[in-house]
């Protein structure tokens, strides 16, 4: 490796602390990139394959923005576990309540996550899981409620290492 | 200007950039072998740091669980278990973790925790070995290193230990693989830059076994070095083998003082 | 039966929204990995999940490979009455895993 000055060294592993790549390591990035590219690669999803997707669940009616609340973090820095926590604004009565919810990744090579189907008995109207994803996307829920209308909620992630790369070359 | 105010300002720029040159190198102490311990905790982001500081969620607590299970299984022709010995792992197996890899008179040579294990299953329980990387033999050892969180890593590695210890730092400093790189490469010289999207540790071992999300499972310390000597093409020793038994001993040296952190989440 | 598990507080008011936790060890092969001669290994996960208490299902959740390797889920139940909170997974070939805890309500 090249040999050169270190610059001032900061604490974390946060995206501050940027520093230029030394030559060697910049190449080998990217001949590491063509390889890649030159694999077989899981297919990336379009947004068209998501609507399909919520088209086949929830039919032809264009869900409303709102009344769902998607918490995932702004950067995750492994695309295998990504912690997802969605809250539905809903009394949660018997006569007004949240029915099911599904999850979708536009970029997924499958954009359907999962489907929650809320019983009766269900308490808050919160639920959390960690999820894949495969890079930087736009993470969907639609829901359905007890009068049979939908709603949806976006949140935008950006994803360091992906989860349906990086397992491509595991040892 | 006139010449004394030339030389003041010739010897104020040449204090400024001696002493520019002196924190520049102060700072890059972290890349040296001087630079104090930090756990691989430090690097995470805070939701896989959430993720690990959650005794339920934390995914290497199933593991853990597990291997409590086995512990108190009755098996082998001995139809003992682990409990039948040793009791109650939190008090019998505290401080364990904290002493592994250690030498074994009988052997004649440095064991680590996993081989401990083994020995243990065909001498007492007349069971056979666990294989490496299997669920049973993982969770045994992540069971058992559990029970000494939180206590600093203490390995000891002089008198009959010292031999491998040797060959341990050996291994560390010697380049290998195609890419020609030593353990030290990175995580002495490097440690804080960026390998494409993710910053370089110091390569510490006081959370293993890890749940490493890369591999959506658990791994044990030769596991990692085989990942690791695969990433810079190299052929990798066996699991289990003397020279990685050795390289843990010095990477638990190099931890030392570190919390046992098992089971560590880990990218 | 594979390794689960799960965290239900011990008791509970009536009425009173609790959460409840339950993971259990899984791979949930997405189709993407090779193994070590490059053979793709197939899709294989738990396809589904089931909370029942007091005689109803809680949740449901259908699986797919998107979610990550061993499971996690954290929802809510309202607390009615005292009794079993009993958790189902279902594996794609069939293998069913269930476990299952006490809730004391007052």
């Amino acid at each position: 490796m090249t040999d050169r000055a270190a610059p001032e060294l900061r604490d974390g592993a946060g995206l501050d602390g940027r520093r230029n790549l030394s030559r060697r390591s910049a190449m080998l990035g990217i001949g590491g990139g063509v390889l890649l590219s030159m694999v077989a690669l899981p297919g990336i999803a379009g947004d068209e394959d998501t609507a399909a997707a919520i088209k086949q669940l929830y039919g032809n009616r264009e869900p409303t923005a709102g009344r769902l609340s998607l918490q995932l973090p702004a950067l995750a820095e492994s695309g295998n576990s990504v912690p997802l926590t969605l809250t539905v604004d809903s009394p949660m009565t018997a006569t007004d309540r949240v029915l099911r919810a599904s999850v979708f990744a536009n970029r997924n090579p499958r954009p359907l996550i999962a489907t929650v189907l809320f019983g009766p008995k269900y308490g808050t109207p919160t639920f959390g899981t960690n999820i894949r994803l495969s890079g930087t996307q736009d993470v969907i829920a639609v829901a359905e409620m007890s009068d049979h209308s939908l709603w949806s909620a976006q949140v935008r992630v950006l994803v360091t290492v992906g989860a349906c790369d990086a397992l491509q070359l595991r040892y | 200007m006139n010449p004394p105010g030339l030389r003041r300002l010739a010897v104020s720029v040449l204090l400024s950039v001696l002493c520019g040159l002196i924190c520049a190198s102060s700072s890059a102490a972290e890349g040296t072998a001087s630079a104090a311990p930090r756990s691989g905790y430090s690097y995470l982001s805070e939701e896989t740091r959430r993720l690990q500081d959650d005794e339920f969620a934390n995914p290497g607590m199933l593991w853990v669980q597990k291997g409590e299970e086995l512990w108190r299984q009755s098996t082998g022709q001995a139809a003992q278990s682990c409990q039948s010995c040793h009791g109650q792992a939190r008090d019998s197996m505290r401080t364990v973790a904290t002493r592994y890899p250690t030498y074994s008179p009988t052997l004649g040579r440095v064991i680590n925790l996993e081989q401990q294990i083994n020995r243990c299953r065909i001498t007492r329980l007349k069971e056979s070995a666990l294989a490496y990387e299997s669920e049973d033999l993982l969770a045994l050892t992540a069971f058992i290193s559990h029970q000494a969180k939180g206590l600093p890593v203490d390995v000891g590695v002089d008198g009959p230990a010292a031999a491998s210890f040797a060959r341990g730092r050996a291994f560390f400093y010697q380049r290998r693989g195609q890419l020609n790189l030593a353990c030290a490469n990175c995580h002495e010289r490097y440690v804080g830059f960026r390998l494409h999207g993710e910053t370089i540790s110091q390569g510490q071992v006081n959370g293993f076994p890890i749940y490493r999300e890369l591999w959506q499972t658990m791994g044990s310390t030769h596991r990692m070095f085989v990942w690791c000597n695969e990433a810079v093409r190299a052929e990798p020793y066996p699991l289990g083998s003397q020279e990685y038994v050795d390289l843990e001993l010095f990477e638990r040296w190099r931890a030392r003082g570190l919390p046992i952190e098992t089971p560590a989440v880990r990218r | 039966m594979p390794n689960s598990r799960i965290k239900v507080p011990e008791s509970a008011a009536a009425g009173e929204s609790i959460e409840i936790r339950a993971m259990i060890m899984h791979p949930m092969e997405n189709g993407f990995n090779f193994d070590s001669q490059g053979t793709t290994i197939p899709v294989h996960i738990i396809t589904d999940f089931v909370c029942t208490y007091d005689g109803a299902e809680i949740v449901r959740v259908q699986l797919q490979p998107g979610l990550s390797a061993n499971p996690y889920f954290s929802f809510y139940l309202t607390a009615t009455r005292s009794g079993a909170v009993d958790f189902k997974w279902t594996d794609q070939d069939g293998t069913v895993t269930t476990n299952s805890a006490q809730l004391q309500v007052t």
